[in-house]
């Protein structure tokens, strides 16, 4: 028996070997590099980005498959790559003042997100259970580590320890799902799977049944769909901001692509079956968020509920299924990370080590202060509402016209009176910078400025605009990217 | 049918468990019972237990057995690695090589942020 690996098994890896070796090297130079300052490291993670982006940018359309067929660079993977390597840039690029700020002198920090990065590309790009299994646990490991960064602080020390078990365990249950699934098909690879998922006998296995109600409940951790959402807003809150920021977007987005393709590659066959219960998932997460989120006062947990309403959004499109739905998703996922990370970039350089401005009233009036930045939150807010000429409105249209067109009314109908009542928590942002006046116990007072943190709010509000008024040319690339996928099943 | 290749393995169990609680019964109705508030301690021949156990103890067991388990995923590749090195060729060592790097990285790290100092 002889082992060897073509160039093609590197090529196909690529990407995510140069963020892995990148964040070692980070390591590296964290352990012999002098004192507190992080800022070289946080530039040369952007580097080290930039570079595997590049290289992922050269895969695209060649069709490399690596491994056996276990790593595939379709442009499935490659675009849903490119939108973790964009908010994982924009996470880096939040984090620098705030770490500084802090006195977290943790150079791991960065190392921890290249890896994470590393982790989520690898996640989309396996076409077997194994691999989808060690990127979500490359992913979910670094998470952890991330949302305890601050050491002192008991709310963040909370926010890690709950998101360990709970991620614990619902990694415990993806995997008995994935073990069956593997019993009862004989196979891990996703082609196989559905070849074995169209014969009869196959199908009349309950093992089957089993499997995938487990990888659902596994993935509804990991992606909080209600009713495994309880962990959310607990973890958010107590982890540090950009964490949160990042735990918002991108492990959702890797979670969604993941689950995508074990859906359509994998399972394809059974979509009667599993979009059953996803829409009644679906119609749950969109209402349980949007009525948890409007009692919050505080913005980081609002976000929290909010994200979990979002992937109700998300997974209606993944009900309705077809290239029109997935590419939507696509879409969705790109304009969320701009709308999410520019709402958190504006927590964050609005915040100062003195004090958190995390609470709706410490807002108040804070449109005469910082015109400039409010504005950037109104158009975060307006977009995550899904008002007109926003990257949210492009997004929830595609998702509930393709819905609608597939003969799920209904579904659209709830997520549409979802986004109406949406509008209560977003809007209150809006009117409590311009139209109340600030307290004497909530005063308002100018930002520290910062470069990196300007670049990160103008270039997700410049994403947001973009996507709104000139959405047809990233939808065009969404849907042909997904066409690959649905071509076998 | 798959089912009945693990027939066996059903048969072990349901051996195991049934002797298991055959000789558990036979001692609680058979063996004399004298209860004594020595015998009902964790440790009956052992040093006397004191305090709760819910306590804080220090990070560095935790740092200990961390490193152990580097190393002993370590050996875990290595023996068969070592076993089939010449069928393995240039490939083979190349491979570990980089496992190696990559463990190295790990061990100087650690080693830089003192986890290997008990002091």
């Amino acid at each position: 028996m002889s082992f060897t690996l073509s160039a093609a098994d590197f090529l196909s890896v690529l990407p995510e070997s140069i963020l892995f070796a990148m964040g070692m090297v980070v390591l590296v130079f964290e352990m012999f590099g002098t004192g507190r300052d992080t800022r070289n490291l946080a530039y040369l993670s952007l580097l080290s980005l930039l570079v595997s982006g590049f290289a992922l940018h050269r895969l695209a359309g060649r069709g490399i498959t690596g491994f056996g067929g276990s790593i595939t660079a379709d442009p499935f993977a490659i675009v849903l790559g490119m939108i973790f390597l964009l908010v994982v840039a924009l996470i880096v690029l939040v984090s620098i003042r705030y770490l500084h700020d802090r006195g977290v002198g943790h150079g791991e920090y960065y190392a921890l997100l290249l890896f994470a990065c590393g982790g989520m590309m690898l996640m989309v790009s396996s076409t077997d259970l194994l691999t989808i299994f060690i990127g979500l646990e490359i992913l979910s490991i670094s998470s952890y580590v991330l949302c305890g960064l601050i050491q002192g602080d008991l709310r963040s020390n909370e926010s890690a320890l709950k998101y360990f078990l709970l991620g614990a365990f619902a990694t415990g249950f993806l995997l008995y799902g994935m073990v069956l699934l593997y019993g009862a098909t004989g196979s891990i690879r996703l082609p196989e799977i559905a070849a074995a998922v169209n014969r009869s006998e196959v199908r009349g296995n309950p093992m089957i049944w089993y499997g995938l109600g487990l990888i659902l409940v596994g993935f509804g951790f990991k992606i909080a769909l209600v009713p495994f959402h309880m962990w959310t807003p607990d973890v958010y809150e107590g982890a540090p901001t950009p964490v949160t920021a990042f735990l918002s977007s991108a492990p959702k987005a890797a979670g969604f692509g993941a689950l995508i393709r074990i859906l359509t590659e994998g399972l394809g066959a059974l979509t009667p079956e599993w979009s059953q219960v996803l829409w009644v998932v679906a119609a749950l997460t969109m209402t349980v968020g949007n009525a948890l989120a409007l009692q919050q006062d505080n913005i980081k947990r609002m976000l929290a509920y909010s994200s979990i309403a979002h992937a109700g959004y998300i997974l209606v499109a993944l009900v309705a299924g077809g290239r029109d739905s997935l590419g939507g998703v696509l879409f969705y996922l790109l304009a969320y990370a701009f709308m999410n990370s520019g709402a958190f970039a504006v927590l964050i350089l609005a915040s100062s080590p003195v004090r958190e401005r995390v609470t709706f009233e410490d807002y108040r009036g804070y449109g005469y202060v910082e015109p400039a930045l409010a504005l950037a939150m109104v158009v975060f807010m307006l977009s995550l509402t899904g008002i007109p000429l926003t990257a949210g409105f492009a997004g929830k249209f595609q998702i509930f016209k393709s819905a609608i067109d597939k003969g799920y009314v209904w579904l659209a109908v709830i997520g549409l009176l979802n986004s109406v009542v949406s509008v209560y928590y977003y809007l209150r942002m809006i009117v409590v910078m311009y139209m109340q006046r600030p307290t004497a116990e909530h005063p308002p007072e100018r930002v520290v400025p910062s470069v990196p943190l300007y670049v990160a709010v103008a270039a997700s509000a410049l994403g947001v605009l973009y996507l709104g008024v000139f959405p047809a040319g990233w939808l065009e690339l969404s849907v042909r990217s997904v066409t690959s996928l649905l071509a076998g099943g | 049918m798959v089912a009945e290749q693990y027939l066996p393995v059903m048969y072990l169990s349901v051996i195991a468990l049934a002797l298991g609680a055959f000789f558990t019964l036979v001692g609680i109705l058979l063996g004399p019972s004298r209860d004594t508030a020595v015998k009902r301690t964790p440790f009956e021949s052992g040093m006397p237990s004191e305090g709760s156990e819910f306590r804080r103890y220090g990070v560095r067991f935790y740092m200990v057995a961390l490193t152990f388990l580097i190393f002993d995923v370590e050996i875990v590749f290595f023996y068969p690695w070592a076993v089939r090195f010449r069928e393995l060729g240039f490939y083979g060592f190349w491979a570990m090589a980089l496992f190696f790097v990559i463990l190295v990285v790990g061990l100087v790290y650690d080693w830089k942020k003192g986890a290997l100092e008990w002091e």
